[in-house]
């Protein structure tokens, strides 16, 4: 067997992979071939690193340095100065992006790795997931191996309780309580499901956890048939996410011919086999009852409850559904126990939350911060700050589900219950920073132009409700509002919330509520002023040239896709604005800042 | 209504991805993204004959094609073009990548070019935020677009 005594790990996460990384690695394993160093160093691709807008990026241990925006022809200039030569190659390193230096060593944490913990990402970015030998090694399958062998049913939920874990789907319902439902429900048959919709745009946590590390989420639904008696599995992903789809068929083969998954798994006389079931494009499938339809081949509509899943599910036996994040911090919960998942986090939200920070911050990626930790350390130290020096706006949480929170927002611990009090909510994930070129109107619109076609349409209040909200925010970001139309939009939120039928109508309003109490002087400014201060409602902005700072260059006509700018060289030139398509092309392109929106 | 016949070579490729499933009722979204996987589209005389292959009525696997948004009834272009318009790309711009191609190709969303070539499809995230604003020209993601790029790529497929 090779002793390796360098490992190159490329980052096999989506935006890494949009890059070309899986030529990179390929391009490493041919370059070390070449040079007879195949049996030295080995290339694992793994999964996301979190440093996504760096990408592809390279990390070399146990040198702990780390290439950022590698391009396939790198490889051969890395293999040759750094693995051959011990030199790294200085302008492909990794830039801190507060001090602006290039970072040789990564062991001492820097801010991004610093305020972090990592449970549920414990193996992605370590581990190759299409490799099970690799997630054994990190002792994968333990959990499993002592529940089957140390713990009765009972006591793996006494533990999962202990621990505190809570649906990191968004709404926090206490795993171990829902757990033991199922467990309690009799049946001849019951399910376990995983639900890897995930369907909140600018949210990829649960993608990253199934391209990163799959076993985890197998080996802890196999705990969860366990612990409540089911035999079955299932994981409803979308069809979008084709790689994480490859990587967990991978994974379930490999764990069925290893016998961790199957008949008689570890000879306990413990049956559990796991199927996929795909998605097809439908937000409203995240809910539970939804999901639960569209498995059994129907209209992903949701149903009343009670009956909960865990009573009636699939099939309408009892079924425990939980989503990807939940699951992929069970495995470490046994291994390490409930006391030390306990203590982390706040003193009602235990354990750390993955967080995909995307939007206009300096370090868009994916972080796991225990409950507790401030919006302000997560966007400033983990973050980097907000791009180009702007002026930091507000912060999404919660997708279409939640709302945006302001700068007077950013010193509370997070959690579930602060979160909620705040006038958002934690939800699934996805965290959106946005700085003063944002307008908050336009922001509530966007997410009400997606709640609105996602809508089943079974329930009147979403079904129509949404609607009406959605064309009276049209009608104030096109400058035509009353004041009578912000009390009616906040009006009809609230009937909305009170008497939808699930989750997505009960929450759907909540961008608009949390921008009307946070933003009031925004909508107001819409409304009477016919002004957007963000410049991002095209109908209440105009663009012009500053004649006094143009120099006439020429950039900006140049490169305006619809020749609305005019002007001859060295000479000031002006924007027709009855052709200008407002995209902002030329406000990027002008060097001098000579164009303003007014 | 007018009634179209589907051909042979067709209706075996339906009659195939039926039988790997056992011709069963319930797995009918997976036999849906196989059949639209294989011939592209699932249009009426298609789903006619999924209905009578798996023995439900029309209605139901109509009511799925039309409740699900990855399926589609209309050919998509050679190189489908789907634009992310989720959050993170929303707030780098993605409705200016958006009206580019539009512009560039004359065609609204959901529709194709008069030659088959494009067709244009908004879709949620990808997944892909930190490359935002990111659009997908069949299985290709183009990330971090400026509007001024969008020409460019379209060139790339003439």
């Amino acid at each position: 067997m090779a002793t390796y005594n360098k490992h190159i790990l490329v980052c096999g996460g989506s935006c890494c992979t949009s890059g070309n990384s899986a030529q990179i690695a390929d391009n490493f394993k041919s370059t070390l071939a070449e040079k007879n160093l195949s049996n030295d160093v080995q290339v694992i691709q793994t999964g996301c690193f979190g440093l996504c807008d760096q990408g592809p990026v390279v990390k070399i241990m146990p040198d702990n340095t780390i290439y950022t925006h590698v391009k396939p022809n790198d490889v051969r200039r890395i293999v040759e100065e750094h693995i051959e030569g011990g030199k790294k190659v200085e302008d492909l390193l990794y830039v801190n992006p507060i001090t602006g230096e290039r970072v040789e060593d990564n062991k001492e944490p820097n801010k991004f790795h610093k305020k972090q913990i990592r449970i549920a990402l414990r193996n992605c970015g370590v581990i190759d997931p299409e490799n099970i030998k690799d997630y054994i090694a990190h002792d994968g399958y333990m959990a499993l191996a002592k529940c089957l062998t140390e713990y009765t049913p009972e006591q793996v939920i006494e533990v999962v309780s202990a621990s505190g874990l809570s649906g990191r789907g968004g709404a926090g319902f206490p795993t171990g309580k829902k757990w033991a439902s199922s467990a309690r429900a009799k049946a001849d048959q019951k399910y376990v499901v995983c639900n890897a919709d995930e369907g909140d745009p600018g949210a990829f946590m649960d993608r990253s956890i199934l391209e990163g590390d799959p076993n985890s989420v197998l080996e802890a639904m196999a705990i969860c048939g366990y612990a409540i008696g089911a035999d079955k599995g299932l994981i409803y992903i979308r069809a979008e996410y084709p790689l994480a789809i490859e990587r967990l068929k991978i994974a379930i083969s490999q764990a069925e011919e290893m016998g961790l998954l199957g008949d008689n798994i570890m000879n306990s006389g413990f049956n559990f086999h796991i199927e996929l079931r795909y998605g097809a494009g439908a937000f409203v499938c995240g809910e539970a009852t939804a999901l639960i339809h569209s498995m059994e081949g129907k209209r992903g509509e949701p149903t009343f409850k009670p009956p909960r899943t865990s009573e009636k599910g699939y099939n309408l036996k009892p079924t425990n559904v939980n989503n990807v994040e939940t699951y992929a911090n069970v495995p470490i919960i046994i291994t390490k126990g409930a006391e030390w998942f306990s203590s982390i986090g706040t003193a009602n939200s235990k354990g750390t939350k993955v967080f995909a920070l995307a939007g206009k911050v300096n370090n868009v990626g994916l972080i796991e911060v225990p409950m507790g930790t401030t919006l302000r350390e997560i966007i400033y130290e983990i973050g980097g700050g907000i791009k180009d020096n702007k002026k930091f706006k507000a912060v999404q949480t919660g997708g279409p589900s939640g709302g945006c929170l302001t700068e007077r927002h950013l010193d509370i611990p997070i959690d579930y219950k602060s979160l909620t009090q705040a006038g958002s909510m934690m939800g699934s994930g996805g965290m959106v920073i946005m700085d003063e070129s944002s307008c908050m109107v336009s922001i509530a619109k966007f997410y009400l132009d997606f709640t609105v076609p996602e809508s089943c349409g079974k329930c009147t209040p979403c079904r129509i409700g949404n609607k009406r909200l959605y064309e009276m925010l049209d009608k104030i970001t096109k400058g035509n509002g009353t004041m009578e139309d912000l009390e009616h939009l906040r009006n009809l939120s609230v009937v909305i919330k009170d008497t939808a039928l699930c989750g997505l109508g009960q929450s759907s309003p909540n961008p608009i509520l949390s921008t009307l109490d946070n933003f009031w002087d925004e909508y107001v400014e819409h409304v009477q002023d016919k002004k957007c201060r963000a410049g991002a409602c095209k109908d209440l902005v105009q663009y012009e040239i500053n004649p006094a700072v143009c120099v006439g260059c020429t950039a900006c006509s140049r490169n305006c896709p619809v020749e609305a700018i005019k002007g001859e060289l060295k000479k000031p030139h002006q924007i027709d604005n009855s052709i200008c398509i407002k995209c902002g092309t030329c406000i990027t392109k002008c060097k001098f800042n000579a164009i303003r929106i007014k | 209504m007018s009634h179209i016949e589907i051909n042979a070579e067709k209706l075996n490729i339906i009659k195939d991805i039926c039988a790997q499933y056992d011709n069963r009722p319930s797995d009918v979204i997976h036999i849906l993204h196989g059949v639209q996987g294989a011939l592209g589209y699932l249009p009426m005389e298609v789903q006619e004959a999924i209905a009578k292959q798996l023995g439900i009525p029309v209605s139901r696997v109509y009511g799925i094609v039309t409740f699900y948004s990855f399926f589609t009834m209309e050919p998509k272009g050679e190189h489908p073009i789907s634009i992310c318009l989720g959050t993170a790309c929303h707030v780098r711009g993605a409705d200016q990548i958006l009206e580019e191609f539009k512009r560039v190709l004359g065609i609204g969303v959901g529709q194709t070019t008069p030659d088959g070539k494009f067709s244009i499809d908004c879709l949620r995230c990808v997944g892909a935020c930190g490359l935002a604003p990111v659009a997908m020209i069949g299985e290709k993601v183009y990330g971090r677009l400026t509007p001024n790029m969008v020409t460019g790529i379209i060139e790339e497929y003439n």
